[in-house]
């Protein structure tokens, strides 16, 4: 292709001027981009530090309680199990509705990145625990018996044998809370949460302004590679199997 | 050293109940190596894991070193377990651990400070022939070389006693053979009593001075392995020796419990004029002994007398059909 076929086509309203009209528009952008990162940023962070907080412990329980496990008890563990089942089964928007007075109680507004922390957080939770779960049952029975046998408290089983052995599978399972989180902190845009979600839907949906669209759809993609990156490496190192 | 009287134990399925142990005694002497055969199923498993509590039994006592085990709980029983060793199968290491950190963790456990640790566990590297592995990780070692580790941590905190479930089981027949060197050199040198279970009647015959042969949840027979080649009609000497099913009625097993100089069956040809026909035997090195069994053909006029030369000489002497 020449350069004048080039000039031609651009002239014409096709996809080459479309992004650089894109480009060019993107200083004007990136005020509201970066603080619609950050924002998403800061929800999935203690979206995050919640699920691992209260998701790993409710994964061991759920383990620990199972038959077979350190401190069998199938009642405890019914009960527990359908409670993650029913965070599991809600779908993200649903949830999000569901639990505004609780957010309100929690935060004091239901507006705001902040105040959408509370539904990221009880919408991961159980996704964590679940991955958690899995994890931790992957590890050999016969190195948790070798443990017992060793005369090991059973607290020192879950954070010396279990929870290391697990490790991989657990950073595996992390990072792939942090990309629902991401996926479900755009959504929580939806209702005034804040973020990149908002800003697409805001600036892109409302006002038709497909440069926002592309920008957020970009910087979304961005941070979930990101992230997907790091966990993978920290996975790869971890594992000595 | 263990004894385990009147043992008991039903595990219930959904629609059975399977009697795991029915009634098994258990008495190992300190500083032997005794070991308990039996197909899969037939509740040897059960059995180890009743001495050191990792299942508890329905019924009955277990003692080890003049602790009854049985009696404890909780804190208790976990520094009881810490006095035992146990090794398994599939060697159990934590593969998020180096070979040094598998071998430190019971230490670890029982709250032995770093640098002790550090010593304790450059010793027992050293002893299984691994010194210089400390920093591997399981998954870069064969086979062999993971028991041994399995074999070092189980000594970390100076056991009396060794438990070895199928310890040899997941391993080639050569790495097998210098495993069970290393056991029987660890009991010479420590002093260790080790109770293992194995489906391999090589490993009986190897490095065992005791055995009990298991069926079904009970014991269907158990001793010295020398005095029970020794025994009429003995499940173990027929294991170890397969003789070969021919012969009829003049045919006679004869056993040879200990190690003997003199040529017998030239012997009896000489002074009984009987005709002697090997069918097939076999000579095996049991319990540190020449052992020896053989399968005969014996006719002439003396037979009895030739049959009771060789009784009163301390063979056993079985008889086709009697």
């Amino acid at each position: 292709m020449t350069t004048d076929e080039i000039l031609f086509l651009a002239q014409d309203g096709n996809a080459v001027t479309a992004v650089l009209d894109f480009v060019r528009d993107w200083p004007n952008m990136w005020p509201s981009l970066w603080l619609g990162t950050m924002d998403t940023v800061y929800m999935v962070w203690w979206a995050t530090v919640f699920s691992v907080l209260f998701g790993l412990p409710l994964g061991v329980l759920l383990v620990a309680t199972d038959k077979g496990g350190l401190i069998p008890a199938p009642a405890v563990r019914a009960v527990l199990s359908a409670i993650v089942n029913i965070g599991r089964s809600l779908p993200f928007i649903v949830l999000m509705v569901a639990v505004l007075s609780l957010t309100r109680f929690l935060v004091g507004t239901t507006l705001g990145p902040t105040a959408a922390i509370v539904p990221l957080s009880i919408g991961a939770i159980p996704f964590f625990a679940r991955l958690v779960e899995t994890s931790l049952r992957e590890v050999d029975r016969e190195v948790i018996e070798a443990a017992h046998a060793m005369g090991t408290r059973k607290a020192t089983i879950v954070g010396k044998v279990m929870l290391p052995e697990a490790m991989p599978g657990l950073i595996a399972g992390l990072v792939m809370t942090v990309v629902t989180l991401i996926s479900y902190s755009a959504m929580a845009g939806a209702i005034g949460g804040g973020g990149l979600g908002d800003l697409a839907i805001r600036e892109g949906y409302q006002r038709f302004n497909d440069h926002y669209l592309w920008a957020t759809v970009i910087l979304l993609v961005v941070i979930v590679q990101v992230a997907q990156s790091l966990g993978d490496l920290m996975v790869r190192r971890l594992s000595r199997r | 050293m263990i004894d385990a009287v009147g043992l008991h134990k039903t595990y219930r399925l959904k629609n059975r109940q399977v009697h795991a142990l029915n009634g098994v005694d258990l008495h190992v002497e300190a500083g032997e190596i005794y070991g308990v055969v039996g197909q899969s199923g037939a509740g040897k498993s059960t059995l180890l894991r009743s001495v050191n509590l990792l299942e508890r039994p329905d019924a009955g006592v277990v003692n080890v070193d003049g602790e009854e085990l049985t009696a404890l709980r909780g804190g208790r029983l976990r520094a009881a377990r810490r006095r035992m060793g146990m090794v398994h199968q599939h060697f159990a290491l934590l593969s998020s651990r180096t070979v040094a950190g598998n071998v430190g963790f019971p230490l670890e456990v029982a709250g032995v400070s770093r640098a002790r640790r550090a010593t304790r566990v450059g010793e027992l590297l050293e002893l299984v022939g691994l010194g210089d592995k400390a920093r591997a990780y399981p998954s870069q070692l064969s086979g062999g070389q993971k028991q041994r580790v399995g074999i070092a941590r189980a000594l970390a905190s100076d056991p009396r006693v060794l438990l070895s479930d199928e310890a040899t089981s997941a391993l080639d027949p050569e790495t097998t053979e210098s495993i069970l060197a290393l056991l029987r050199r660890l009991r010479d040198e420590l002093g260790l009593t080790i109770l293992l279970i194995t489906h391999e009647m090589d490993v009986i015959k190897r490095i065992c001075d005791s055995a009990a042969i298991m069926e079904n949840g009970g014991f269907r027979e158990a001793g010295r392995v020398l005095d029970l080649i020794g025994t009429p009609g003995s499940l173990l000497a027929r294991s170890l020796f397969p003789l070969p099913d021919i012969g009829g009625s003049e045919t006679v097993v004869i056993t040879y419990p200990r190690s003997f100089d003199e040529p017998f069956m030239s012997e009896l040809t000489r002074r009984f004029d009987v005709d002697v026909n090997i069918l097939g035997g076999g000579v095996e090195r049991v319990a540190g002994q020449s052992v020896g069994r053989l399968s005969v053909d014996m006719s002439g006029a003396r037979r009895a007398e030739a049959l009771r030369y060789l009784s009163q000489n301390g063979l056993l002497v079985e008889e086709a059909g009697k």
